[in-house]
């Protein structure tokens, strides 16, 4: 029964569960963590974001049998460092969501960056969020929100 | 990384959607079995977020009576104002400004609104711009309810009013509202505390407006209501309603548009995991299962024979030379002023142009769903709705009930663009057509939540249609327009669907939108239209006819001014002397840009140039200025758009600008990769990697001007996207003396 972990809770798999279900749909359907989104079902436009490891990943291409045990597996729901709550009030305070559907997976990726990087350039918001598609353009408004957020950080 | 450790509780307990724990257990931990990988897992149902957005009422009751008013709100005991919003939150902003609204005539105080999707009702909630019915579109949004949702507002304030002066033996007139509270001299009252006497006040039939210069919220920023939820996963949408036992179903559609299913092939699902149910449905096989990865699986496992006699053979090439033959021909005539073909002979130059425009999808980001549940006499249905009261009709007849019997949850849609607004309800109708299916099994009562995959989505329709242009125009010999002949070859939106009663003699006005009231003053204009029938599904797309009249016009337009040698800006103010809203939107984008000023050099000796287009669309006038660097290799960016928007009043301004920056990033995908190509009858695009969009590292800069307005608010949803393509097309023409005339734009070989 592989065991991983999502937002810090045990998750056990049993024996029969299909290893081709990719992990999105366990987190969706199974776990009813439903923040995470499908979009497109082929890592094509970075709704289903999730941090695997901390490395922001396309939980749509990603088969419950490829995850190893213990691996650690962060949603929209569970993140709560303090680089993703500084980006939460800055895409609240900058009104970023326009149909809101994609801006889960611009906060896994945009978490993922600030993580590493609190004070992004242009071309380093362009590398880390290029992957994540928004219909509404709400892009300036992502990019602004990322650099507030940073700024806020220190 | 730590395999062996066990599940922290304390750090569970900080997981909001974390399950309850199931025992006096020491660990909390979440089993999911094979039996239930789809949709069932051990100690789990502690959320219900669709059951818990419609349990409202019940906890309502709980805690004491509520004032209603009116159909738009509701004040509770705890002084919380529940406005119940009739149109469709699909990131307009319609959840934030009819709200404001109401909270600016009843004076409430912002952090007490709570907002409450309507139920489907056409006499309540009709759209008083375009009913009887109850939608959303067209922009009207904000349009058709500025007065209704003031007076909503204004009625239940003055019934508050009439309470308190009644309580404290006052004149109504001297007492004031601010900020949700009550209050006269040294005493207050909160609106709960006069909630129960308000409501036995006798309800004003037309309570006094606010003077304009009292405003406190309209016109000023107020924060989007949904920023938290949909900043934190919690929003709700109808991908993510989960009811007890609910099932989800995907469906096999046609691989050419109209074929019919001969043998649904069930064979190839034998020993698959979670399938419960096949149901043939109009357009299709749907594979019932647990949950939606089981029920792709088995999707795509049928093996079904497909009857393609009825179907579409054609390809976009054999739709292009039918449209070309009838460009040769006349059509219906949509505007007829002075003698257009005389004029044009007679002109000192003349200009002949074609423009091709392929079909487009939507493509928005929650592809198409529904949850629908037939139970006996009643059907419920969970959706991000656009046409309430269309969807409802045509479910009710679908499955043989009233509509009153149709009860329709309104959530949040991930974007649309008009494609929940579909007039033949077709995937609405699919989600029916399968719970009857069921219903026939002897399984009625299962909610099934129908999902289309992105691929679906993309190939099933319905398409912005496929158009032709063909435009001449001539000038005299002092470069005056003279002569204005224009023809439009496309798809009928509207024909063959319960809305074709807007076509008349023989003009659909959906597709000569933006071309049949051309704005600049040519005394001979002429514009004709053919519709001719195509077996491709088609539909409204942000902006409508707009998406491509904006563009045949305003590039010629431009070449008309190159041609007379003339600023394209100073030709434009000569012909729009008399469009004011045109004038100021034109006015305000050129000097805000800097036109007619040098621009930056281009990185290496790249050349660059500005382009500028103008246009109205549901009453609000756009102009945008365009900034580009052309590279040597003919690749181009778009580095800076300067809009200006005249919508009258604009009731939040910072929703306007993210409406005009969000129309020109869905426009620029559209002009600068948007295209569905037919083949074979069928769609040649599926995803994302073959109909790209745009990418954060391609959305240039945007800034967005508004021009103050005290005149009634017009609509911003839409208006945003038609200048943009035009736009661009002019300044790549500016830099390389090359006018593109089909879509999208290259300037490639």
């Amino acid at each position: 029964m592989p065991i991983f972990f999502v937002n810090k809770v045990r998750v056990d798999i049993a024996a029969g569960v299909p290893g081709d279900t990719p992990l999105l749909w366990i987190l969706r359907d199974s776990l009813n963590l439903t923040g995470t989104k499908y979009g497109c079902g082929k890592a094509l436009c970075g709704a289903c974001t999730v941090l695997i490891e901390g490395q922001p990943t396309r939980s749509c291409q990603v088969p419950l049998s490829s995850i190893k045990l213990g691996t650690d597996v962060t949603t929209i729901e569970g993140l709560k460092t303090r680089e993703a709550l500084a980006l939460q009030a800055a895409w609240e305070k900058l009104d970023v969501p326009q149909c809101g559907y994609c801006q889960s997976g611009q906060l896994m990726s945009a978490a993922a960056l600030l993580a590493k990087n609190r004070h992004p350039s242009d071309a380093d918001i362009d590398n880390a969020m290029a992957g994540n598609i928004c219909r509404c353009a709400t892009y300036p408004r992502i990019r602004a929100a990322i650099k507030d957020a940073g700024k806020s950080l220190g | 990384m730590n395999p062996m450790r066990m599940s922290p509780l304390q750090s569970a307990a900080d997981t909001p959607a974390r399950p309850p724990a199931t025992g006096p257990g020491r660990r909390v931990f979440l089993k999911v079995t094979a039996a239930a990988a789809g949709g069932l897992t051990l100690g789990i149902f502690s959320v219900d977020a669709a059951q818990a957005a419609t349990a409202k009422a019940a906890r309502s009751v709980a805690a004491g009576p509520e004032f209603t008013p009116n159909a738009f709100l509701r004040i509770a005991p705890d002084s919380s104002v529940t406005v119940i919003v009739k149109h469709l939150e699909m990131g307009q902003g319609t959840y934030t400004g009819l709200p404001t609204l109401v909270a600016e005539e009843l004076d409430a105080a912002w952090s007490q609104l709570r907002v409450e999707g309507a139920p489907a009702d056409a006499k309540l909630y009709n759209n008083l711009q375009w009913g009887p019915m109850q939608g959303t579109g067209g922009s009207s949004s904000m349009a058709n309810s500025f007065e209704q949702y003031r007076q909503a507002g204004a009625a239940a304030r003055a019934m508050l009013v009439a309470a308190a002066a009644a309580r404290w033996k006052v004149p109504a007139e001297a007492i004031a509202v601010k900020n949700g509270v009550v209050s006269h001299g040294g005493r207050k009252a909160s609106f709960g505390e006069l909630a129960t006497a308000a409501a036995k006040e006798p309800v004003p039939a037309s309570p006094k407006l606010k003077d304009p210069k009292d405003f406190v919220y309209i016109g000023r920023h107020v924060p989007r209501s949904d920023a938290r939820a949909k900043s934190t996963g919690t929003a709700i949408y109808t991908q993510d309603v989960k009811l007890p036992g609910m099932l989800t179903a995907v469906v096999a559609h046609p691989p050419r548009f109209g074929a019919k299913v001969k043998n649904i092939g069930a064979d190839g699902l034998k020993g698959l995991p979670g399938i419960r149910f096949v149901v043939e449905v109009p357009n299709g096989v749907a594979v019932v299962a647990n949950g939606f990865w089981d029920a792709k699986r088995g999707r795509d496992a049928l093996k079904i024979e497909w009857d393609e006699a009825t179907g579409f053979k054609y390809s976009s090439s054999d739709v292009l030379a039918e449209f070309k033959r009838l460009a040769g021909t006349p059509g219906a005539v949509a505007r007829n002023d002075g003698d257009a073909a005389g004029a044009l002979a007679r002109a000192a130059h003349k200009l002949d142009a074609a423009y091709e425009f392929p079909y487009l999808a939507h493509a928005a980001m929650e592809p198409m769903n529904c949850v629908i549940r037939l139970d006996a006499d009643r059907a419920e249905v969970w959706n991000g709705e656009q046409f309430q009261t269309v969807d409802q009709g045509a479910i009710a007849k679908a499955l043989g009930l009233e509509p009153a019997k149709v009860t329709i949850h309104q959530l949040y849609a991930g974007g649309s663009f008009g494609r929940r607004a579909n007039p033949n309800s077709d995937y609405v109708l699919e989600a029916a057509a399968i719970v009857k299916g069921l219903a026939a099994q002897g399984k009625r009562g299962i909610p099934v939540k129908l999902v289309w995959t992105r691929e679906d989505d993309m190939q099933a329709g319905y398409f912005r249609p496929a158009y032709y242009h063909s435009l001449q125009a001539g000038l005299d010999a002092d470069g005056n327009v003279v002569a204005w002949q224009q023809r439009i070859v496309g798809q009928s939106i509207l024909d063959g669907t319960p809305m074709a009663g807007m076509i008349k003699n023989g003009i659909d006005p959906t597709s000569v939108e933006g071309a049949a009231n051309l704005p600049y003053a040519i005394a001979n204009l002429h514009v004709d239209l053919h519709s001719p029938q195509i077996g491709v599904p088609v539909q409204w797309w942000r902006s409508v006819g707009s998406t491509h009249t904006a563009y045949s016009t305003e590039t010629l337009i431009d070449e008309l001014a190159a041609t007379a040698g003339k600023d394209p800006v100073a030709f434009r103010r000569t012909l729009l002397a008399r469009q004011p809203r045109h004038l100021s939107v034109l006015e305000l984008a050129a000097q805000k840009a800097g036109w007619g000023e040098p621009l930056a050099p281009g990185r290496n000796g790249a050349k660059r140039g500005r382009g500028i287009a103008v246009h109205e669309s549901f009453g609000t006038a756009v102009a945008q200025v365009v900034e580009v660097t052309v590279d040597a290799d003919k690749t181009f960016t778009v580095d800076r758009v300067v809009c200006a928007v005249n919508c009258g009043l604009a009731v939040n301004p910072d929703v306007v600008r993210a409406q005009m920056e969000g129309g020109i990033g869905y426009g620029l995908s559209a002009a600068l990769y948007g295209e569905i190509t037919i083949k074979d009858g069928g769609v040649e695009q599926s995803n994302f990697n073959d109909y790209r969009v745009l990418r954060i590292n391609e959305m240039p800069a945007v800034e967005v001007h508004i021009v103050p307005s005290a005149e009634a608010p017009t609509g911003v949803g839409e208006p945003g996207v038609p200048p943009i393509a035009p736009a661009v097309a002019n300044a790549l023409a500016a830099v390389t003396g090359t006018r593109l005339r089909k879509l999208p734009l290259t300037l490639g070989a």
